[in-house]
């Protein structure tokens, strides 16, 4: 046999992606929704209710997560055996982002460089041991999402986080229409910085309607720490649609 | 640096999707940016293969050096992983794509830049018995 290679790290993060029982894609049409904070809040709660919970940050340009949960780059480290086991947050919750390796430098990754970086990680990062898993993404449809959407259909499910604003309407149509034409059913609908106004269209798009979060002035302050981040009115919010999710998913 | 395993089990899982489950040789061809440990990749590839029930009794492993080229000016220049500090290298090995948070051209100063080759595993290649 004589083959150019396709990509064995494929055939390894689906292995790696078999072990939590769920994967939520976190994903949103455009920046500034909300989606780096929902999906760390998420984890959080999840990881509160007592499972074993990991979040992934797969935003390789930007990513924050780290800054919601107030972690300094130098700080996170991870265990090396048969791969790499994420940095443990506190108790149960479980985390890698790509800034312990870059510092929080700038990087600039053109969709290919995105793409390796991607199923490199996904090789390599074992999630033995947990249960769910919150995968926060870059804003919009890159190479990254579709590496993922396309790849790994069996195992993640979309969470797609929203903003009422009448702009951003028709980015989310264009977002629903990707997810079904590759072959998404089942797609989680969180509307944040809204008061319920999105319920109907997401019933009307038949998308499972996980719930709202207000506009919250005051989160901005919390940001960093997840103990002032528990007592936020935000995190009430997060615990309901985090409630939702568990009785829509079984 | 034991993420070699992963790597390992990629490559066998590679193997065993194209459905081969015996062969004179294994040959894999890595990069040298990822600073491979060959002795530790070649012990996890042995395990792996006496765990699946393969019959592969050679590896070997061939080291790829790597090469980067600017998209802006067109230069092309290698690195050498071994002259990197340890933090740099170790990121590098973990994610090669961790050298555009160091790296940039060295004629230019461009951040846009390609690894032309030298990245990762490249090429995995079961040779069949004589």
């Amino acid at each position: 046999m004589k083959t150019v290679i396709e990509d064995p790290r494929v055939l390894k993060a689906i292995k790696n992606l078999e072990s939590p029982r769920s994967v939520y894609l976190v994903v949103s049409s455009k920046g500034g929704v909300g989606k780096t904070t929902i999906s760390t809040l998420l984890s959080i709660a999840s990881s509160l209710e007592g499972h074993s919970t990991g979040l992934l940050d797969l935003d390789f340009v930007n990513p924050s997560t780290h800054i919601i949960l107030g972690l300094d780059p130098r700080v996170i480290k991870y265990i090396e055996e048969k791969g790499v086991k994420p940095y443990r947050v506190f108790d149960n919750l479980y985390y890698f982002t790509i800034v312990s390796y870059t510092m929080d430098n700038p990087i600039a990754l053109r969709g290919g460089e995105a793409s390796n970086a991607l199923w490199e990680v996904l090789a390599i990062i074992r999630w033995n041991g947990v249960e769910n898993l919150y995968i926060d993404t870059p804003p919009g449809i890159g190479d990254e999402h579709l590496d993922i959407l396309y790849r790994l259909r069996r195992r993640v499910k979309p969470i797609i986080v929203a903003t009422p604003s009448k702009l951003a309407r028709r980015a989310i149509d264009r977002l629903v229409d990707i997810l079904r034409e590759t072959g998404y059913e089942e797609i989680l609908f969180i509307e944040n910085m809204g008061s319920g106004v999105l319920r109907p269209y997401a019933e009307e798009r038949r998308l499972l309607y996980l719930g709202f979060i207000p506009y919250l002035s005051r989160l901005e302050e919390s940001i960093g720490s997840i103990e002032k981040l528990l007592n936020e009115e935000v995190f009430s919010y997060v615990k309901a649609i985090y409630k939702n999710l568990r009785s829509l998913i079984r | 640096m034991v993420h070699e395993w992963a790597l390992a089990e990629a490559i066998i899982l590679y193997i065993e999707n194209q459905g081969v489950k015996r062969g004179r040789k294994l040959v894999v061809k890595t990069g040298a940016l990822q600073s491979i440990d060959e002795e530790v990749l070649e012990f996890a590839l042995r395990e792996l293969i006496k765990e699946r029930g393969l019959e592969i009794s050679e590896i070997e492993i061939i080291e790829e050096e790597p090469l980067l080229k600017c998209r802006t000016c067109g230069y092309e220049w290698r690195v050498d992983p071994s002259s990197m500090s340890q933090d740099v290298r170790e990121s590098i090995h973990f994610l090669p794509e961790s050298i555009y948070a160091y790296y940039r051209c060295p004629r230019c100063g461009s951040i846009d830049f390609e690894i032309v080759r030298g990245r990762g595993i490249s090429e995995i290649r079961v040779e069949d018995r004589d």
